[in-house]
């Protein structure tokens, strides 16, 4: 019980203190009341049924990249290279898209979805087998795979992809009006939003009602304990890191489909580094993770406000981030001290 | 008058005499140490013998002040001292030299020597520390190069190296923790050799905590015996032969305690391992070519001095290691620890610390006792599924069957004590009616109750067929459970005995490798 609350009274106070230390910035560094700039980020964010819109479009893909580090993270592993599956995931996704010109736009979408997930997840998946029989630290591994992800991404769109038509932003051609996935009916939020959603209720029920998802829970529990009772330590790796990251490809994949049209170098804008952070905060929890990305959808979604009425850099959000992940972060030690608990029985 | 103490302790040169009277240390519930009092001569190389557990380094450890002794006097050169803390044991010229290497290992033999004197200027002037320390070196009996990283240095060399560095900080009584467990039995030879000269000349007292019964014969002059906590008897070794020291170390015991053991001819051969060779953590070989063959309904106990290869045996076993060479046959065919194998077979492990070893600490009991079968019908009714319901009442029956004390099967099993954890894991293991069950130390920091209830099942397990190897520490465990023991010497099977002709005084030899 007293664990249990716990898990939401941590994070909780966590974000409540990153609030307090960025509107100390904002009141001492950047001259602004702070309480000023907490309304306007609120209007923003979810003041209206346009900035729901706005923050709800932004949540799409931070939802689907933080399944990139939650699932690994059932092993112990911390990934942090989803940033490269998401760019890489668009640029499979705009290549596939582009080879596929002329065949029916459902046809179309699938191929782009399935070469996202298949590049997206094998990329990951290269950093858990490096770590699973190589000994090279995953986390390292990981984000080092991400640049160069982002440079293949750029050798890619500069080169044998390029578009000559695209002159002042390398870009693959494009993949077509008819072959665009679109919106959700109803609003102006496209149809990724959907899949992410889908995406955490199956890591949910795959975690949580299958044989395959309690071996998880035991082999990031207590590795040794795990091989004693026979379960293929490096399968599981392999299935984790590859599934989380066939989850960023498809992010990478819909930013393709249904906002870009074709893969250039706005992938690479941080959605996978934020999706890191969305992991974190949800403690890695797939059914968290969710309102956890519209938080932080719509705390990116509030800066273009607060730049235009407090004239303050359009970073401030970013500051805002990276406060709340280091407070995420060294919130980890309160758990088990938060709240008194009775001696071992 | 003087009163003891306000006279500043007179200087004393060479060899110090060592006396503990009356050291007795408990640990919770556990006496490592019972009233054991040792007198070592100023310069004697004084051997202290026991099996695991028999409170050598208990002992040491409260002379150097690691320990606080809860009751015990020290008298150095006859007068009493205190030492609450190493820092005094250093200052009074006590040093302890420690099974495994304490050099930093990328710094050159000179950095570590300098940096292990304690207080430094800021800066340091290498030129004259190395000579300071080259003209010490031509006075010591045995040199390492200066200026090489201590990580290239041969084990033997480093071993040297830890024991210059003593002398050179002035340590006149040095104590051994099992100094050459780490060494050819040559750099043994020669660092203990070395040793033995210092001691004649008058230089150092020396102790040393071994098992090794070569080394005591050929080097030592006394040797006190340890056994539970307790001292046995100190003697010249000149009065002893390999027998006598066996007998002290390992005691007279009966072969045979009674746990209700059913006379059954074994039956065919359910485990089968053939020139395994498995490698430990640092690369080296640590089981080498070992050939053993448990068959059914018969315990093969597993004696030896931990450290042997025991444990890297048990890991490839239980499918934690891999092996190196050699294979490991289960009803004839091969076995190479999955899960499919593990099922088909049912092969169960009963390792020592389960929490740690055989348990996930932050799940639920209930979780802990379907690590086994949550693959399997009625928890998954087709190896995808997950059913929670079956496996909580499958615990539940567990838990009455096997009187484990928790709150209920929701309970995380790291809130259960030592001795209900090592059942609830029996009970995992031992549900299956399993056909070769894999134990080792099973009560290990287990109350007396609690053991005599383990071993119970262990027997009652072999009673219905199943094989047993049992590996274990505690040689009365190994006697009192076994159809056949084995003893394992560094990495080899040093004795094969049946447990009914067993003699104790050959398995003490074995065990400290005779």
């Amino acid at each position: 019980m007293g664990q249990a609350l716990e898990r939401i009274a941590v994070p909780m106070l966590a974000l409540l203190a990153s609030a307090f230390l960025f509107g100390l910035l904002l009141a001492v560094y950047a001259r602004v009341d702070p309480l000023e700039a907490f309304a306007l980020m609120y209007q923003g964010a979810f003041g209206s049924w346009f900035s729901w819109q706005n923050t709800l479009s932004r949540a799409a893909p931070l939802i689907l990249a933080a399944l990139c580090t939650a699932l690994p993270a059932r092993l112990g592993l911390v990934i942090i290279g989803n940033e490269g599956a998401v760019v890489l995931g668009g640029v499979a996704g705009a290549a596939m898209g582009v080879a596929l010109a002329g065949a029916p736009p459902l046809v179309v979408q699938l191929g782009m979805i399935v070469a996202g997930m298949a590049v997206g997840g094998l990329w990951v998946a290269l950093a858990g087998a490096l770590r699973q029989w190589r000994g090279v630290n995953e986390t390292i591994a990981s984000l080092l795979l991400t640049y160069i992800a982002i440079a293949l991404m750029n050798h890619l769109v500069e080169g044998p992809l390029r578009d000559p038509q695209s002159l002042n932003k390398p870009s693959t051609a494009s993949i077509g009006d008819a072959n665009m996935i679109g919106t959700i009916p109803g609003m102006d939020v496209h149809w990724g939003l959907v899949f992410g959603i889908i995406a955490c209720l199956l890591v949910y029920i795959f975690l949580s009602f299958t044989t395959w998802g309690f071996a998880m829970d035991v082999i990031g529990g207590n590795a040794k304990t795990a091989r004693m009772m026979g379960l293929n330590v490096g399968r599981y790796v392999l299935l984790a890191c590859g599934v989380g990251g066939a989850a960023a490809g498809i992010a990478g994949t819909v930013e393709v489909a249904a906002v870009l049209g074709r893969a250039n170098a706005s992938l690479a804008v941080g959605y996978g580094y934020a999706g890191i952070l969305v992991s974190f905060l949800a403690r890695h929890n797939p059914l968290a993770i969710i309102p956890v990305a519209i938080l932080l959808g719509g705390i990116a979604a509030s800066g273009g406000l607060l730049q235009r009425r407090l004239d303050l850099p359009d970073a401030a959000v970013v500051v805002l981030q990276g406060i709340i992940f280091v407070a995420i972060l060294a919130s980890e030690t309160l758990y088990g001290r938060l709240l008194p608990r009775k001696q071992g029985s | 008058m003087s009163v003891i103490g306000t006279v500043p302790f007179p200087e004393h040169r060479g060899a110090p005499s060592l006396e503990l009277v009356g050291f007795s240390k408990r640990f919770g519930a556990l006496a490592a140490l019972d009233d054991v009092s040792v007198k070592v001569n100023a310069g004697a190389f004084h051997a202290l013998l026991g099996e695991n557990g028999a409170g050598k380094s208990t002992l040491v450890k409260c002379a150097m002040g690691y320990y606080a002794a809860d009751q015990g006097q020290i008298l150095l050169n006859g007068r009493e001292v205190e030492i609450a803390h190493p820092k005094q044991a250093h200052e009074l010229g006590l040093g302890m030299v420690y099974q495994h290497f304490t050099l930093v290992p990328n710094m050159t033999v000179l950095e570590n020597f300098v940096l292990s004197r304690g207080k430094l200027p800021p800066v340091i002037d290498w030129a004259s520390e190395r000579r300071v320390l080259a003209d010490y070196f031509s006075t010591t009996p045995f040199t390492v190069p200066l200026d090489t990283p201590v990580a290239d240095l041969a084990a033997g060399q480093k071993q040297k190296a830890e024991i210059l560095r003593q002398l050179y900080l002035k340590r006149t009584l040095l104590i051994l923790d099992e100094p050459t467990s780490v060494l050819t039995p040559d750099e043994a030879d020669e660092v203990l050799s070395t040793l033995k000269k210092l001691t004649r000349d008058g230089a150092v007292t020396i102790i040393t905590i071994t098992h090794k019964f070569r080394e005591v014969n050929a080097f030592c002059d006394t040797v006190t015996v340890l056994r539970r906590g307790k001292l046995v008897d100190t003697r010249p070794t000149a009065d002893l032969d390999n027998d006598m020291m066996a007998e002290m170390m390992v005691g007279r015991r009966d072969n045979r305690v009674v746990v209700e053991r059913e006379a059954r001819p074994p039956g065919k051969a359910v485990l089968r391992i053939e020139g395994l060779s498995v490698a430990d953590h640092v690369g080296q070989l640590a089981v080498e070519e070992l050939a053993l063959e448990v068959r059914a309904g018969e315990i093969v106990g597993v004696a030896g001095v931990s450290g042997n290869g025991q444990r890297e045996l048990v890991e490839t076993l239980a499918g934690q290691r891999d092996a190196q060479a050699g294979r490991m046959l289960v009803h004839g065919e091969p076995y190479t620890a999955t899960r499919p194998e593990m099922i088909r077979h049912k092969i169960a492990c009963l390792p020592e610390e389960p929490l740690r070893n055989a348990c996930v600490a932050d799940m639920s009991v209930a979780e802990n006792m379907a690590l086994r079968s949550f693959d399997q019908p009625p928890a998954s009714p087709d190896g995808m599924r997950l059913r929670r319901l079956p496996m909580r009442d499958m615990a539940r029956r567990l838990i009455e069957a096997y009187r484990v004390k928790t709150p209920g099967p929701d309970a995380p099993i790291k809130a259960l004590s030592g001795g209900n954890v090592q059942r609830a894991v029996l009970a995992r293991e031992l549900s299956s009616e399993g056909d070769l069950l894999i134990v080792a130390n099973p009560c290990f920091g287990l109350d007396f109750a609690a053991a005599a209830e383990i071993r119970t099942r262990i027997v009652q397990a072999r009673n219905r067929g199943a094989a047993i190897l049992l590996v274990s520490e505690d040689l009365d465990e190994v006697l009192q459970l076994s159809d056949r023991i084995v003893v394992m010497f560094d990495g080899r099977l040093a004795l094969q005995t049946d447990a009914a002709q067993a003699d104790v005084g050959a398995i003490g030899r074995a065990m400290a490798g005779h």
